[in-house]
C-alpha cells in the first residue's frame, strides 16, 4: 500500500518542474507543455486526495481540469501559430516589441 | 421543479451563455453585423433587467451550493453585465474602424460574461476555477484579435502564457485546501478549518493566483503589454467587466471562505501587497507617453486601491469594495471609450499623449467627457471616483489600517499629476499640424454620455433607484441583509 504522501511529493515535485521549465525555457511551446505539467501534476494531488478522504469531488474537479487544459492547448496553439506567422520564431525572448 | 427554480437564481449568466450560442451561430451563417450587434445588446439588456431584479431579491444559494445569488453576488452580476453593455456599445464604431469587426467578437465577449458572472457568484472553489478560466480561454482570444500585427500577437501570448502560469497556482491551492478540509465548498471550508500548514499552503496559492489576476503588483508585469496591445475597447473589457468578477470573488472568497482564522496573517500581507501596488502603480504611471500603457498603469494603482478595502476586512471594507467597482468601472469604460474615438483617426496617432494636443476644441463634447472621466479616476469631488475612495480609504482608517490609508491619499494626490497631464495637452498646447476629427457615431456618443452621467451623478448623490446604494451594500454584510441571512 502507497501512503498519500508519495503521491503528493511526486505531484509537488512535477508541479516545481512545472514552474522551473515555465520561468527559465525560452520556447513556447516547451512553456506551454510546462503549463500542461503544472495543471496535471495538481490533478494527481487532487485524486490522491479524493481517495484519502472518500468524497468524489475531487475526482470531479479532475474532469473539470481536463476540460479547460484542453480548451487553453487549443487556444495557445493558435496563438502561438499567429506569433510564428509574424516573427518566424516562437522563441519569446524575440517577442519584445511592448516593454515598459 | 428544484432545476427550473435554482435557473432562475441564475438567469443573467444562462441568457449570456444562450446569446453567446446563438451570435455564434449567426456569424457561421454570414448574418449582417449590425443584427448580431443588436441580439448582442438586446440580450445583455434583458440580462441587466434581471440582474437588477435580483439585487434587491433573497440571498441564498442554489445548484447544491455551487452559486450564491442575492447579495454580493447579485451585485457583482450587475457589474459584470453593466461593464459588458457599455463595452459592446462603445466596440462597434471602434472595431469597425480598425477592420477588425467580426460577429465571432461579440459571441466570445458573451461567454466570457458568462464566465465572469460565475466567477462573481461563485460559491465553491470548484465553480470559482470553471468560472475564471471560461472568462481567461475568451479573452485570450479576444486579446489577439488584432493577430495580423505584431504587437496584437504578443499582447495575446503575454496574456496567454502568464494567465494559464497562474491558473496552475490557482488550482494547486485549491487542490491544497481541499486535501486540508475535504470540500470544496465555502460555507464547508469554514467549519472544518483547523489551521494546518496545507490550508495555509493552498490559501495562499489561491491567492497569488487571485493576485495575477488582478493585476497586484509583484504579479502584474502582462498588465500594460495587455492592454497596448488589446484593441481598445476590449482593453476596457478586460479592465473592468474582469477585474470587478475577479474581485467579487476574491470578496466572496474573503469573507465565506476565510473570514477572521485567529493566527492568519493575511490582512498583513493583503496590505503588504496593497501599499507596493498603489506605491509602484502610480509611480510608474508617472513617465508613461502612450495613454494606453498610462490607464494599464493606473489600473494597478486602482488594484491597489481596491486591497486597501479588502485588507480592512470589515463589512464597510467590503461595502467600499463594491462601491468602488461600480465607480471604476464606470468611469475607466468612459475613459477608455473616448481614447477609442480619438485612436480612430487616422491623421495621428492618438495613444502618444504629445498628440493630444489642442484635442480639447476639436470635438468638444469628447475632450469634456475625458476630463470628466480622468477628473474622476483622479478621485477629485464631485465625481464618484472620491466618493469611492472615500469609502475604502474611510474603512480602513476605522479597522486601523492608518498606513494604509495615508499611503493611497498620497499615491492618490500623486496620481493627480498623469491624469491632469492628458487633459493640459488637450486644452493649452497648440496642435502640431492641422487634422479634422470624424464624428462620433449615435449610440457611441450617448453611451459615453450616460456613463458621464452615472459618473457624476453617483459622485453628488449616491441613490440607487431603490434607496441609498451604499446602505443597499451594507445591508449584506450585517444582520439586517435583504433576506436576513447571516454573513454576507
Amino acid at each position: 500500500m502507497i501512503g498519500i504522501d508519495w503521491y503528493l511529493a511526486l505531484s509537488a515535485v512535477l508541479f516545481i518542474i512545472g514552474v522551473i521549465g515555465v520561468l527559465i525555457r525560452r520556447n513556447a511551446i516547451v512553456i506551454l507543455m510546462c503549463v500542461e505539467l503544472m495543471l496535471n501534476s495538481v490533478n494527481i494531488s487532487l485524486i490522491a486526495f479524493a481517495s484519502h478522504h472518500g468524497d468524489i469531488t475531487g475526482q470531479v474537479l479532475v474532469f473539470f481540469v481536463l476540460a479547460v487544459a484542453a480548451a487553453e492547448a487549443v487556444i495557445g496553439l493558435a496563438i502561438i501559430l499567429a506569433i510564428f506567422r509574424n516573427n518566424l520564431s516562437i522563441d519569446i525572448t524575440k517577442v519584445n516589441l511592448l516593454r515598459w | 421543479m428544484d432545476y427550473l427554480y435554482d435557473l432562475n437564481t441564475f438567469i443573467p449568466a444562462t441568457i449570456a451563455a444562450a446569446a453567446g450560442l446563438v451570435v455564434l451561430m449567426q456569424s457561421v451563417y454570414k448574418v449582417k453585423i449590425n443584427t448580431i450587434f443588436g441580439v448582442t445588446v438586446f440580450s445583455l439588456v434583458v440580462a441587466l433587467l434581471f440582474a437588477l431584479r435580483d439585487l434587491f431579491g433573497p440571498v441564498g444559494t442554489s445548484f447544491y451550493d455551487m452559486v450564491a445569488y442575492g447579495g454580493t453576488a447579485a451585485f457583482g452580476t450587475l457589474l459584470v453585465i453593466t461593464g459588458t453593455l457599455f463595452c459592446v456599445l462603445i466596440s462597434r464604431d471602434y472595431l469597425e474602424a480598425i477592420d477588425h469587426h467580426y460577429g465571432e467578437v461579440y459571441a466570445m465577449i458573451l461567454f466570457a460574461t458568462t464566465g465572469m458572472v460565475g466567477l462573481a457568484v461563485s460559491n465553491d472553489l470548484i465553480m470559482l476555477f470553471v468560472g475564471l478560466e471560461t472568462m481567461s480561454i475568451c479573452l485570450y482570444v479576444l486579446a489577439g484579435l488584432i493577430k495580423e500585427e505584431k504587437t496584437g500577437a504578443e499582447s495575446a501570448l503575454k496574456y496567454f502564457l502568464l494567465g494559464a502560469f497562474s491558473t496552475g497556482f490557482l488550482l494547486y491551492g485549491i487542490a491544497l485546501i481541499y486535501g486540508a478540509t475535504g470540500s470544496t465548498n465555502y460555507a464547508d471550508i469554514t467549519a472544518l478549518t483547523d489551521i494546518s500548514p496545507l490550508f495555509m499552503a493552498g490559501s495562499a496559492l489561491l491567492l497569488v493566483g487571485f493576485f495575477f489576476k488582478i493585476s497586484a503588483v509583484p504579479f502584474h508585469m502582462w498588465t500594460p503589454d495587455v492592454y497596448q496591445g488589446t484593441p481598445t475597447t476590449l482593453t476596457a473589457y478586460f479592465a473592468t467587466a474582469s477585474k470587478a468578477a475577479t474581485f467579487v470573488a476574491l470578496i466572496l472568497v474573503m469573507s465565506r471562505m476565510m473570514p477572521e482564522i485567529e493566527g492568519v496573517g493575511w490582512t498583513q500581507a493583503i496590505s503588504v501587497i496593497a501599499i507596493i501596488t498603489m506605491i509602484l502603480g502610480n509611480l510608474i504611471a508617472l513617465v508613461q507617453d502612450n495613454v494606453k500603457r498610462m490607464l494599464a498603469y493606473s489600473s494597478i494603482a486602482h488594484a491597489g486601491y481596491l486591497l486597501v478595502g479588502l485588507a480592512a476586512g470589515t463589512a464597510d471594507g467590503y461595502t467600499g469594495v463594491l462601491y468602488y467597482l461600480f465607480a471604476y468601472t464606470v468611469m475607466n469604460i468612459g475613459a477608455f471609450g473616448v481614447i477609442a474615438f480619438y485612436e480612430r483617426n487616422q491623421a495621428l496617432d492618438f495613444t502618444d499623449v504629445n498628440n493630444y494636443a489642442g484635442l480639447g476644441y476639436k470635438q468638444p463634447v469628447m475632450a469634456v467627457l475625458l476630463s470628466v472621466f480622468l477628473f474622476s479616476l483622479a478621485g477629485i469631488p464631485p465625481f464618484v471616483g472620491f466618493l469611492a475612495k472615500y469609502y475604502v480609504f474611510a474603512a480602513a482608517v476605522n479597522a486601523g489600517h492608518i498606513t494604509l490609508a495615508v499611503v493611497g491619499v498620497l499615491t492618490t494626490a500623486a496620481s493627480v499629476y498623469y491624469y491632469l497631464r492628458v487633459m493640459v495637452f488637450m486644452y493649452f498646447r497648440e496642435p502640431h499640424k492641422e487634422f479634422d476629427l470624424v464624428n462620433p457615431g449615435a449610440i457611441f456618443k450617448y453611451a459615453l454620455i450616460v456613463l458621464c452621467v452615472l459618473t457624476v451623478y453617483y459622485g453628488v448623490e449616491p441613490v440607487f433607484p431603490m434607496g441609498s446604494l451604499i446602505e443597499l451594500l451594507t445591508s449584506y454584510y450585517t444582520e439586517t441583509g435583504p433576506a436576513g441571512m447571516a454573513g454576507p
